[in-house]
């Protein structure tokens, strides 16, 4: 089978659409915090505690919006932990981010061992998936219809979040003081904004749509949860939002950039390539990205001082 | 007249938490409807005084009146509230953001309750803009915009909080002369309009054209308030600079040898294109001391940074020796005899959790006499270091102990004796005595005088005007980064002559100040 013809289907761009959705929830999240001036790398952990909560909650409320419910909250939770450690107390930003990401990934294990006896997979759990839908008229499109249409729920949420996080950066008076703490937090304080209480808003819609990038991976990607399954996404969402120079267009773009990677990391499995090597194809992605990005800062700095 | 006050600071006393007393007693009383020019040295209080006004700084005495009725002012949000504005000097603006964004900040008009209503954003700036004819473009994004418009922006956004004290501080000092002219048109046209308007500069021809009157502060205190229609920049210059105690330094008139270091055509812009340094020229000569007169901010820091090497060099030329420094590092320098006391002691004169014995050696550790294969030789270190602190007089229980447990005096003198003690062929010394304590001083001042006499050239760099006449044996005036005066014997220099100079009221002609370049 050639990689060529794998790549060319509608299932395959049906697929980025659906690996994107958890890097893309994520992403927008990361891109608000970075507008208030925060490098929040504890998305992974965030993202993590809400797959699992995900899984918790819809088990034993027997509902899908409970279960969502659940993933928002605790990983709300645990971005207003972070929001707490780095502005109140005010710990270094990176190593309170690394400790509650090693607490995810070591808390969900013991949460799930204790629940299910399992440290692997929640497979035990009778939980929930946030149902698929058909985009009536749109369906019966050939290529289109079996690209865009019958995804998840949270995959057309997440496509909605970027025009809901453009208005709320670009349009509305909270976007406003958040850019301007993010930029210059002096110039904010000084007519009055606080900067503390900006950041902890823009804290808890990163925790909010970090959440939903959660409850996504098992309650749509899969249908359970498995043992650190954010699988560095976390990480990769913070590189797109860098990518997309931290716009809620340019973030949707770099994070579909990545999804593109993610899915031919899945799709080339079938090849004779070793499956460890197609693997690496989103974080090399990633590196790549961050290369582009920083060549292009730095010319465009050039730039300017040639200007002047 | 107490009536007609719109503010007044009374017995106003800020002692920060070093126990620097910044304003003792200060007195500022400005009239409504006037502009009011407030005045002073580096280090006189002006800043302070206006921190503690618009309540960044707390205050241990005194009263601030606000219409005749006692106000306390707790945070820059009360003073708004109070219609008082501030234009700080570092802008305070988000860049990317456009300039009817930045006016409406934290005061946005809405739309349909959750959106920011941008068009009445931009129409509301547009027409403070015409009240005031402050021609900015609302729709601009402020990071576009040159230096001048921003200003006007700060002023808008003052403005646009209904400030009725338009407060200053040193407007002009980024501005080319044109958009100062345009400042004062638009500040005499807000005074019409009823403004109250507090000037904060130290260039007195700018005080003498724009200002009603003045309040002058020296070293903290208040000298007095001036109506400035009878009053010459001369008079003013003479309230403003002065001389305090004098401490006398013993030395024996100057034998100066041949040139050591030379700068010739120098020219450094600022990353806007505004020019720092204009054309300098001068020569230090073998066993001399040349100061460096000028009120901070002409150009002086850059100066003594670019003959160091620690900023990167710009258009002219400097030679050591004859050897020219274009292109070579700060250690090869160094390696030319060149020794350095900054003006900036915590961030290029000490490591200040390193030990004062690791600072001493900091810039000798590699060499064979410290240092064999690899290894510090901690018996040569520990020599050398007890050594240093006896004949440095450096206070401290152990030379291991960091150099951040010792008073400012003692960390100065640490630095000293790195710097002297490898016998340089020239020092570059910026304000070596700024905030010690008198007996350092002293001890730092004979010290350079001793190295002078060893036949090191010195450069001398500082506000303290006390210590540039005492200290120098002749001396350059620094005025707008330009080199505004030579006086080759600092003793026959007056302090009102000085002053003069250093606030651009008189400069002496090409030919006289190329004297300082000794024939050459």
């Amino acid at each position: 089978m050639n990689a060529w013809d794998i790549i060319f289907t509608t299932e395959f761009a049906f697929m980025v659409f659906r690996v994107t959705t958890p890097i893309l929830f994520t992403a927008l999240g990361a891109m608000v915090s970075r507008r208030a001036g925060i490098m929040n790398i504890s998305l992974e952990g965030m993202m993590l505690v809400g797959a699992l909560f995900g899984v918790i909650g819809s088990t034993y409320t027997q509902s899908v919006l409970a279960g969502v419910a659940c993933a928002v909250a605790s990983s709300l939770a645990l971005s207003l932990i972070f929001a707490y450690f780095v502005l109140k107390l005010r710990s270094d930003l990176i190593l309170t981010g690394i400790a509650l990401n090693l607490m995810a990934s070591g808390g969900t294990v013991f949460l799930l061992s204790v629940l299910c006896g399992d440290k692997g997979v929640s497979t035990s759990m009778n939980s929930l998936v946030v149902p698929s839908v058909d985009i009536p008229v749109i369906k019966d499109i050939p290529v289109l219809g079996e690209i865009i249409s019958g995804h998840n729920l949270l995959t057309y949420g997440a496509l909605l979040s970027v025009a809901v996080v453009y208005l709320l950066i670009n349009k509305s008076p909270m976007g406003l003081r958040i850019r301007s703490v993010g930029e210059n937090p002096d110039a904010a304080e000084s007519v009055g904004i606080s900067v503390i209480r900006t950041r902890f808003t823009a804290l808890i819609i990163t925790g909010i749509l970090s959440g939903l990038g959660g409850a996504f991976m098992s309650m749509g990607y899969v249908s359970w949860f498995a043992r650190d399954m954010a699988a560095g996404r976390g990480y990769i969402a913070l590189a797109a939002q860098n990518l997309g120079n931290a716009t809620p267009l340019g973030t949707c773009l770099a994070s579909f950039l990545f999804g593109v990677a993610d899915a031919l990391s899945s799709s080339l499995q079938v090849l004779s390539v070793p499956a460890e090597f197609i693997q690496m194809i989103p974080y090399v992605t990633t590196v790549i990205g961050l290369v582009i990005y920083a060549a292009r800062r730095k010319r465009q700095t050039a730039k300017k001082s040639a200007a002047l | 007249m107490a009536g007609s006050y719109i503010l007044e600071m009374r017995g106003i006393t800020k002692v920060y938490s070093n126990g620097f007393v910044a304003n003792k007693d200060v007195n500022l009383a400005v009239r409504e409807g006037e502009i009011h020019a407030l005045v002073g040295e580096n280090g006189a209080g002006k800043s302070t005084l206006m921190k503690v006004l618009f309540g960044v700084e707390s205050h241990e005495e005194g009263d601030i009146l606000l219409h005749g009725k006692p106000v306390k002012i707790d945070g820059p949000i009360s003073a708004i509230d109070m219609g008082i504005g501030m234009v700080h000097q570092h802008f305070m603006l988000v860049p990317s953001l456009t300039v009817a964004e930045n006016i409406v900040l934290g005061r946005e008009p809405r739309k349909s309750g959750v959106l920011v209503d941008m068009e009445k954003a931009i129409a509301d700036t547009a027409a403070l803009c015409g009240k005031y004819n402050l021609k900015v473009d609302p729709a601009a994004r402020v990071r576009d915009l040159p230096v001048g418009m921003k200003q006007k922006v700060e002023i808008l956004k003052a403005l646009y909080r209904q400030a009725k004290v338009l407060i200053l501080d040193e407007p002009t000092a980024v501005l080319t002369p044109q958009e100062t002219e345009e400042l004062f048109v638009e500040l005499k046209r807000m005074k019409e309009a009823g403004h109250t308007v507090i000037f904060i500069s130290h260039k007195l021809n700018e005080v003498k054209e724009l200002c009603d009157r003045v309040t002058v502060l020296r070293l903290g205190r208040t000298v007095g308030t001036a109506d400035l229609a009878g009053l010459t920049e001369r008079e003013i210059s003479r309230m403003m600079v002065g001389r305090d105690v004098i401490l006398k330094i013993e030395k024996s008139p100057a034998k100066p040898g041949p040139e050591v270091l030379r700068v010739r055509d120098l020219n450094l812009n600022a990353g806007d294109g505004r020019p720092i340094l204009r054309n300098v020229n001068f020569s230090v000569r073998m066993g001399e001391i040349l100061g460096v007169a000028g009120v901070e901010g002409n150009g002086q820091r850059e100066l003594s940074e670019l003959i160091t090497g620690l900023l990167p060099f710009a258009r002219g030329e400097i030679a050591i020796d004859g050897s020219p420094i274009r292109g070579k590092s700060i250690r090869q320098i160094r390696d030319l005899g060149v020794s350095h006391i900054s003006e900036d002691r915590m961030t290029y004169g000490v490591a200040d959790r390193a030990t004062v014995s690791e600072n001493v050696i900091s810039d000798r550790f590699g060499k064979p006499e410290y240092c064999t294969r690899g290894f510090l030789r901690a018996k040569e270190i520990k020599k050398l270091t007890s050594q240093l602190v006896e004949e440095f007089h450096i206070k401290c229980d152990d030379a291991s102990a960091p150099v951040k447990t010792l008073s400012g005096g003692n960390m100065q003198k640490v630095v000293a004796a790195r710097e002297f003690s490898l016998g340089p062929r020239l020092s570059i010394v910026n304000q070596p005595t700024r905030g010690i304590d008198v007996g350092a001083t002293e001890f730092v001042r004979n010290k350079i005088v001793e190295l002078r006499d060893a036949g090191t050239a010195v450069l001398l760099i500082s506000a303290d005007l006390n210590e540039i006449l005492e200290l120098s044996d002749s001396l350059i005036v620094m005025h707008n980064g330009e080199v505004a005066a030579y006086l080759p014997d600092s003793s026959q220099v007056t302090e009102t002559e000085l002053g003069e100079y250093m606030l651009g009221i008189r400069r002496q002609g090409d030919e006289e100040i190329r004297r300082v370049c000794h024939g050459r």
